[in-house]
């Protein structure tokens, strides 16, 4: 039980990285690998909000959001918005989002040194419950109603809202929409923000969960947020949730019944099960990309 | 990447010729090291250069500076006493290997150091040290725990207690504390220090009767221990034992509190860190750790050194302070022995160091050129460390 609810917590910050992963990728069909970089980024200044800012907890959470939003702009601007003319936009995007990737790195390191950075001791309370015979904080707690609601809440915006109708209608042919009087350049800039704040916001929570913020600590994630995204199914929202849960869940069970070693390789055996098995993903449509 | 580590080779390689050459007839023995008299009365005409390899920056920086706060405490004290004179130059190694042999070939060459001090991390100390040892430079380790350092060579030295020296007294004077039985063993096995500390515990608890009910192996780089303290906590252990980097091991004691695991945390050498409390809080409390100084030590030398410290640097000292001051005053002790601060008689000196009072107690070099002396054992009490009798 204890073991089942340890991968619920780490699965759900997975699901909320993998999310905003996904938001980039299903809908305008780019791979925004500075995303992991927005991840560390946004761990270390909402570390430095509640250590030098003072800000409480609770206060700082929306902070992180604001800024990863704005990261998620510049990125928008300088990795993707020039290159988005060319024939190989989605290659050169990639790579140049790479490039902003460790732009953000060099610069954290230049502000914070290589040094772990965590949240001091008594930033959140240490409030334990008892669910089952297994220990809960009230931390994890919030760690799954955060990541739950940003997810749904993303799911009904994109489903319902005009916003959402804008970025399906670009998901689906960005000239047509653009035609049909859509924004398309508002509407993937929102979406750049949209996929980065909830990545920022995932950052944080992770540090605060494992009580360490480290530069690498984007790209330990990165390559699982891309098994998420995968098995869930490319671009499909609850599939980048379930496949979170999923992925954290069998982490766990892999460090109890192999050992701590297997714990990266239970993610790739995931991925790879899941492309052999059912290329599409747990949730993607049998949509063939044409090329 | 082979191309980019052959540059890098190649690189070095270059550096290391170049600084080779430059170094013909450097090397500070000139006739000016040797003075007249003996001991306390011994005066030497030129200051004797003192070279330190530290971690100033980087993941040991926190040690670094503290190491650097002891040794100008005593330089500063020991220029003041007169008649020998240092000169101390401090150079930041970065944590890196590679840049610390480079410090130690500044240091060797151009400087010209009677002795080296340093460096602040066994792994650089493994790379740097025979560079040293080549030069015929004495190098005295003042926080280097891993066994084999002084093995290297003649002319390594240390004042630091190694693992080995330290875990079974930890480990026995535990036992008596909270009566053990039966303990979890968790350590990093991809890392030599954190896995040694490892073997060195199973070996202790061994040897104490303590059944071992679970041994777990994770990463350095591991954050999220909560799988593994859930097993841990399974097997309803008096304590866990753990081995790990400061890195590691603050994320480790939060979760295992959080996780209601509130028997005592036996930790190894990396725990030795005030770190530890200021960021763990009070989920650092009962962690136990054994340590080559005693904060509470009423001898003279120890009393002497707090107050100078606070009053220089406005903060207590910690261990990696009080080895550093020490290391100094060793060297101190081995110049004036002789009356020479050049190489050879500074690697004399420090071999013939035997019983002499220190901050640390009183300190001994072996025949293996390892420091003994008194080890204590410490328990977090309050946010602070506390002996434990």
């Amino acid at each position: 039980m204890q073991q089942l609810l340890n991968g619920l917590f780490i699965g759900s910050i997975y699901a909320l990285f993998a999310v905003g992963f996904a938001l980039v990728f299903g809908i305008l069909d780019r791979l925004n690998l500075a995303h992991p970089a927005v991840f560390a980024a946004s761990a270390f200044i909402g570390i430095e909000l509640v250590t030098v800012g003072g800000l409480p907890f609770w206060a700082a959470l929306p902070a992180v959001a604001v800024v990863g939003a704005l990261l998620g702009l510049i990125v928008e601007r300088v990795a993707f918005r020039p290159l988005k003319g060319r024939p190989d936009a989605h290659f050169a995007g990639l790579i140049s989002s790479i490039a902003v990737a460790g732009m953000l790195i060099a610069l954290l390191q230049w502000r914070y040194g290589a040094e772990t950075r965590r949240f001091p001791a008594d930033a959140f309370p240490a409030t334990r419950f008892d669910v089952l015979g297994a220990q809960v904080t009230l931390l994890q707690v919030v760690i799954v109603a955060v990541c739950l609601t940003l997810v749904v809440g993303l799911t009904w915006l994109v489903a319902r809202s005009r916003l959402g109708r804008g970025m399906r209608a670009v998901a689906e042919n960005p000239t047509a929409a653009r035609v049909l009087g859509v924004n398309v350049d508002r509407v993937t800039a929102t979406t750049f923000a949209i996929s980065a704040a909830l990545g920022a916001v995932a950052g944080a929570l992770f540090a605060m969960n494992v009580n360490s913020a480290q530069l690498g600590m984007g790209s330990a994630i990165e390559l699982k947020g891309l098994a998420v995204i995968v098995v869930g199914g490319m671009g499909s929202l609850p599939g980048a949730l379930v496949g979170g849960l999923l992925l954290g869940v069998s982490e766990v069970f892999a460090v109890q019944y192999l050992g701590s070693a297997w714990r990266d390789l239970i993610a790739f055996a995931l991925l790879f099960g899941i492309l052999l098995l059912r290329p599409q993903g747990l949730f993607g449509g049998r949509r063939a990309r044409q090329v | 990447m082979p191309h980019r580590a052959l540059a890098l080779f190649a690189a070095t390689a270059l550096t290391v010729t170049l600084t080779a050459c430059t170094a013909e007839g450097g090397g500070g023995t000139d006739g000016g090291l040797v003075g007249e008299g003996t001991g306390e009365d011994c005066t030497i005409g030129s200051p004797v250069p003192v070279g330190a390899a530290l971690s100033l920056t980087g993941a040991a920086g926190s040690y670094g500076e503290s190491q650097q706060k002891g040794l100008e405490l005593a330089a500063e004290q020991l220029n003041a006493q007169g008649g020998v004179e240092y000169e101390l130059t401090v150079e930041d190694d970065q944590t890196d290997p590679r840049q610390g042999i480079a410090v130690f070939e500044q240091l060797t060459a151009e400087d010209g150091a009677s002795v080296i001090i340093g460096p602040t991390l066994s792994t650089g100390a493994f790379q740097a040290q025979p560079i040293a040892q080549e030069e015929g430079v004495p190098v005295l380790a003042i926080s280097n725990t891993v066994d084999g350092i002084t093995a290297q060579g003649d002319y390594i030295f240390r004042d630091s207690l190694t693992e080995s020296q330290v875990i079974p007294r930890t480990v026995a004077a535990a036992k008596a504390e909270y009566g053990l039985e039966k303990v979890v063993v968790m350590y990093a096995n991809d890392d030599a220090l954190a896995e040694a500390g490892g073997e060195v515990f199973a070996g202790a608890l061994d040897a104490e009767g303590i059944d071992v009910a679970d041994t777990l192996t994770f990463s350095v780089a591991d954050t999220d221990f909560r799988a593994l303290l859930t097993e841990a906590k399974a097997a309803d252990p008096d304590a866990l034992v753990v081995s790990s980097l400061i890195e590691a091991a603050i994320p480790l004691v939060t979760q295992a509190r959080e996780l209601g695991i509130d028997v005592p945390i036996i930790g190894g050498n990396g725990f030795n860190n005030p770190k530890l409390m200021a960021d763990a809080g009070d989920a650092a409390e009962g962690v136990v750790v054994g340590a080559a100084w005693n904060s509470e030590s009423e001898s003279p030398e120890n009393t002497a050194f707090l107050a100078d410290f606070e009053e220089k640097n406005g903060t207590q000292p910690d261990q990696f302070a009080a080895q550093a001051y020490t290391g100094l005053m060793l060297i101190d002790q081995a110049v004036r022995s002789s009356c020479s601060g050049e190489r050879d008689a500074i690697k004399e000196g420090l071999g013939a160091i035997e019983g002499v009072p220190t901050v640390l107690g009183e300190l001994t070099i072996n025949d293996e050129r390892d420091a003994e002396h008194e080890a204590v054992v410490q328990v977090v009490e309050d946010g602070k460390f506390a002996v434990l009798e």
